[in-house]
């Protein structure tokens, strides 16, 4: 694999990354610690919507997010032919 | 059956279970353990590693501190959910690819330096030792129950155990006896929390339940409910009230998400998949199976809280008959009193019981011929044990809960031990100190640190810096600042050479003990707090940031010293460039190796 190809791939990882971990970081510490307070006043339910993502939507979105990133992953490494096997 | 003979069935039962699949597994993989990197599906590693990573913590102290801090407990709930992703995307391929089977080792081959090492090594000791005394208390507060003995007496029963099931060593390693150990602490933890979801809002599906309107007919939702009756009291409302400041909650949840993702137990679990593409979907698994108990937990704890203050004050606050006499007080009660984590004082003498917030209830509790808050102690950590039976469940329940809450803290206490013993005994003795050391001494040398590491946190499990999550949560602080960003930089910047790693990870762990230390006492020990504590002292003096939610501060100082210091040296050598290059695709992944 030449190093132009082993560069590109990694840049490609690289924003894949931030794109996950800016969503990471909405979910918990924007709707969950920042912004609840003004969350709380829209009702999701029977539960104030900033405490639900602290107590409970952030933790689905987690989930979400891996399983997101190891398909994407495995998309990308046969893209530039660096994967197993 | 009484409870009693009841528990002591099941439990023991659950352990016949465990020792039974370990002897099986042993038997039949023999050969697989020489095919080397063959490993375990993703999925049952993640079930795996689920049941390795929660702990006394998870099972018996996060819904009790949930229970009383309400919202601000979130931070417990997304900062030990949310590290798996830091895990998934920043650490986990890479280090699988690196193919090492030590967090030490690593660390010691990408900054080419023992020295490295061995930081590394004395960071991990002093995050597990901590993280142990967190599940001491736990196992503490379960034994004292389960034999109705004081809580000091339940400590060192459970000391004992967890120094023959450490002993025995096999019994963790088998991946299928923490599968069957990830079953019956999951059973054991929806179980409850399904019956007293569908007895207060017809819900049986407590995630649901915790949006649901109670069925008392009252028509209000549960949480609005658990509002009104807390602050009725006096208490803080449940679901605005915050723990410490906005920032302090930010930095308490950035210190438990990257300790996650620096915790050497974990990580190793990451080491022995099959394949790179495996590390990655393998978080994803095993947060699923952490996330069904994260996200029961809040249900958990709301409705243990509402059942608790509603069977002490049953009916309008200010009513004399309105209160709880004291000798009619139901079973749990009594048996809790017995292990002196539940104490009743009749302060104005009316033999019923009040139980409120004096600062928050004020003068209005005078007037009703209150003279004080008459719960003395009510220990946090006994909420999710206590639960089923203060909602009258029936006795099975509770004797599953307390299996499964003996489950899941002796299974990490004993993993923790073990990475303790073999961190002194492989990293330290012999790939450092006395490379010649025979295999028979080098196990010997493990065991005795682990006899040594047991008693220590048994001594300091008897006065604990804090409830069992909250004594955990320093653990994570401690590797917050240290591995995890060493970890990082190792993989994500080329540059970054021994001499910064090593003054990054000095940094880092200094400041962060330094803090803890000065209001919990030096290693823990009570009464030595002072000698650290200049004129003036209080606490949280740093920004308002607690000392469990320190590691962040530290995590910051680590990072930023690291760079300034590479930035000053000599860049590492061009190999070691090389080795980064190769770690970040997955290409060429051979199986994991040791020395």
């Amino acid at each position: 694999m030449s190093s132009n190809s082993a560069s590109a791939y990694w840049a490609a990882n690289l924003r894949l990354i931030v794109t996950c971990l800016v969503i990471w970081f909405v979910v918990s510490y924007g709707f969950g610690i920042l912004l609840v307070e003004q969350l709380n006043t829209i009702q999701l339910g029977g539960v104030k919507l900033g405490f639900w993502f602290a107590q409970q939507g952030s933790i689905y979105v987690f989930v979400a997010l891996i399983f997101f990133y190891a398909s994407r992953m495995n998309k990308l490494d046969r893209e530039h032919g660096v994967q197993e096997d | 059956m009484d409870l009693q003979t009841l528990t002591y069935i099941v439990v023991g039962s659950t352990f016949a279970l465990y020792i039974g699949i370990a002897f099986w597994a042993r038997a039949s993989s023999t050969s697989e353990f020489y095919v080397a990197g063959k490993g375990v599906h993703p999925v049952a590693n993640g079930m795996a590693t689920a049941a390795d990573w929660m702990s006394a913590a998870s099972f018996i102290s996060m819904a009790g501190l949930i229970a009383y801090n309400g919202y601000g407990a979130s931070v417990f709930l997304m900062g030990w959910t949310g590290g798996y992703v830091l895990l998934a995307m920043l650490l986990a391929p890479y280090l699988r690819k690196f193919g090492k089977f030590t967090v030490p080792e690593f660390i010691g081959d990408r900054y080419y330096s023992q020295a490295a090492r061995i930081v590394a090594v004395i960071c991990l000791i002093l995050a597990s030792i901590t993280y142990v005394i967190g599940q001491m208390k736990g196992i503490g507060v379960a034994f004292s129950r389960f034999l109705e003995t004081s809580y000091e007496l339940g400590l060192y029963v459970g000391m004992g155990i967890v120094f023959i099931y450490a002993v025995l060593g096999g019994m963790k390693g088998v991946t299928y006896t923490q599968i069957a150990q990830y079953v019956v602490l999951i059973f054991a933890y929806t179980v409850p929390a399904i019956f007293i979801s569908l007895n207060l809002t017809g819900n049986p599906i407590p995630q649901l339940g915790l949006a649901g309107t109670m069925t008392d007919g009252s028509g209000m939702t549960m949480l609005d409910k658990l509002d009104l009756v807390v602050t009725e009291l006096g208490f803080k409302e449940y679901t605005t009230q915050v723990m410490g400041s906005t920032l302090n909650m930010f930095a308490y949840t950035v210190s438990l998400m990257i300790g996650t993702a620096g915790l050497p137990h974990v990580i190793i679990r990451f080491f022995t998949v099959p394949k790179v593409r495996d590390a990655r979907s393998s978080a994803g698994w095993a947060l699923v199976f952490i996330a069904i108990l994260y996200t029961t937990a809040p249900s958990v704890g709301s409705m243990a809280r509402l059942n608790l203050m509603q069977t002490i004050q049953t009916g309008p606050v200010g009513d004399v008959t309105a209160n709880l006499v004291y000798e009619e007080r139901p079973q749990w009660f009594k048996n809790w009193e017995k292990t002196g984590l539940l104490k009743f004082e009749d302060k104005n003498g009316d033999g019923r019981i009040q139980y409120y917030d004096e600062k928050g209830l004020g003068e209005k509790a005078t007037g009703f011929g209150w003279k004080g808050n008459e719960m003395v102690k009510v220990d946090r950590d006994i909420m999710v044990l206590a639960n089923p039976e203060i909602a009258n469940l029936p006795n099975w329940v509770i004797a599953l809960v307390a299996a499964g809450g003996l489950a899941a803290a002796l299974s990490t206490a004993a993993g923790l031990l073990l990475a303790i013993s073999s961190s002194i005994s492989h990293d330290l003795l012999k790939g450092t100190f006395t490379p010649n050391i025979s295999e028979k001494n080098e196990l010997m040398a493990g065991r005795i640190a682990m006899a040594g590491s047991i008693f220590l946190a048994g001594y300091l499990g008897l006065h604990p810096p804090g409830f069992a999550a909250g004594t955990v949560a320093i653990a994570f602080g401690l590797a917050a600042a240290s591995i995890f960003p060493a970890l990082m930089m190792g993989i994500f910047n080329k540059k970054m050479n021994s001499a910064g790693a090593v003054a990054g990870m000095i940094a880092g762990i200094s400041v962060t003990m330094f803090y803890v230390f000065q209001e919990k006492g030096i290693l823990f020990i009570p009464g030595t707090a002072e000698m650290l504590q200049w004129e003036g002292y209080t606490k949280s003096w740093f920004m308002g940031i607690s000392v469990n939610a320190f590691g962040a501060v530290g995590a910051v100082v680590n990072f930023v010293v690291a760079y300034v210091v590479s930035k000053m040296t000599a860049p590492p050598p061009e190999h070691i460039q090389h080795l980064v290059e190769d770690v970040r695709v997955p290409r060429g992944a051979g199986s994991a190796t040791g020395h």
